[in-house]
């Protein structure tokens, strides 16, 4: 299982502040965003348009990244800490 | 190589933090110290032509400490500064309250200077914090601002 943690305006776009997918020993973030665009096409499409970042067992990578099975995935808008 | 921190220089926390406590915590790292920078960021009343009434910071637990931890390790590599505080709170906060701080000690002034400004723009940069104001229209999540 893959954990998908989603934050700030993410959480009101999806409707839930993570969810599991089963997408088998590695996939892709394009299989991510698939999968999340059954229920949430709008977040599946920030995903593959590049319009969020992604992090993977709270590292950033690139849209290409591999996501192996047991990863957490955290999709995060443009972060706007400090002041 | 990362090496292990004390707790309190590292921070995100909902509660206040007094500002002449850290900066006493950090003159106690080392007697070499001779001068201390601090940033304090506050809650300001006005943003982008909007009155903002409260504020509300949201993080990733574990990460955003992370890359705090990341940004202290590099400013003490990169800039020669003897240590680095960095405390940033969450949850709501009115206008006028402490936001973050960040406390840079070294043996002379240069360095913590440059090594403050630099990690204020890096925080905002790459560690997963987000801002939510509320004003007269509702509430709404900020665009990062340079």
């Amino acid at each position: 299982m893959i954990t998908v943690k989603y934050f700030a305006n993410l959480k009101s776009i999806v409707g839930r502040e993570e969810e599991k997918l089963d997408l088998g020993a590695e996939t892709t973030l394009l299989k991510i965003s698939e999968a999340i665009s059954q229920h949430s096409p709008n977040m599946g499409e920030l995903i593959r348009e590049k319009k969020v970042m992604v992090s993977v067992n709270m590292e950033m990578v690139p849209l290409d990244a591999v996501i192996r099975d047991g990863d957490e995935v955290a999709l995060l808008p443009p972060f706007s800490g400090g002041v | 190589m990362t090496t292990a921190t004390a707790e309190w220089k590292v921070r995100i926390q909902k509660e206040d933090f007094n500002v002449n406590d850290e900066i006493e915590l950090m003159k106690k790292v080392s007697r070499n110290i001779g001068g201390v920078t601090t940033f304090l960021g506050t809650g300001r009343a006005i943003s982008k032509g909007e009155t903002i009434s409260k504020l509300n910071f949201e993080h990733y637990p574990e990460m955003a400490e992370k890359k705090l931890e990341e940004l202290r390790q590099k400013a003490i590599k990169d800039f020669g500064v003897i240590d680095m505080s960095i405390i940033h709170r969450i949850g709501e906060i009115d206008i006028g309250e402490n936001i973050v701080l960040i406390v840079a000690a070294s043996e002379h002034r240069g360095e913590t200077f440059k090594a403050c400004e630099w990690a204020i723009a890096e925080l905002k940069r790459t560690v997963p914090i987000w801002k939510r104001e509320t004003t007269g229209s509702g509430e709404v999540w900020v665009s990062p601002t340079p």
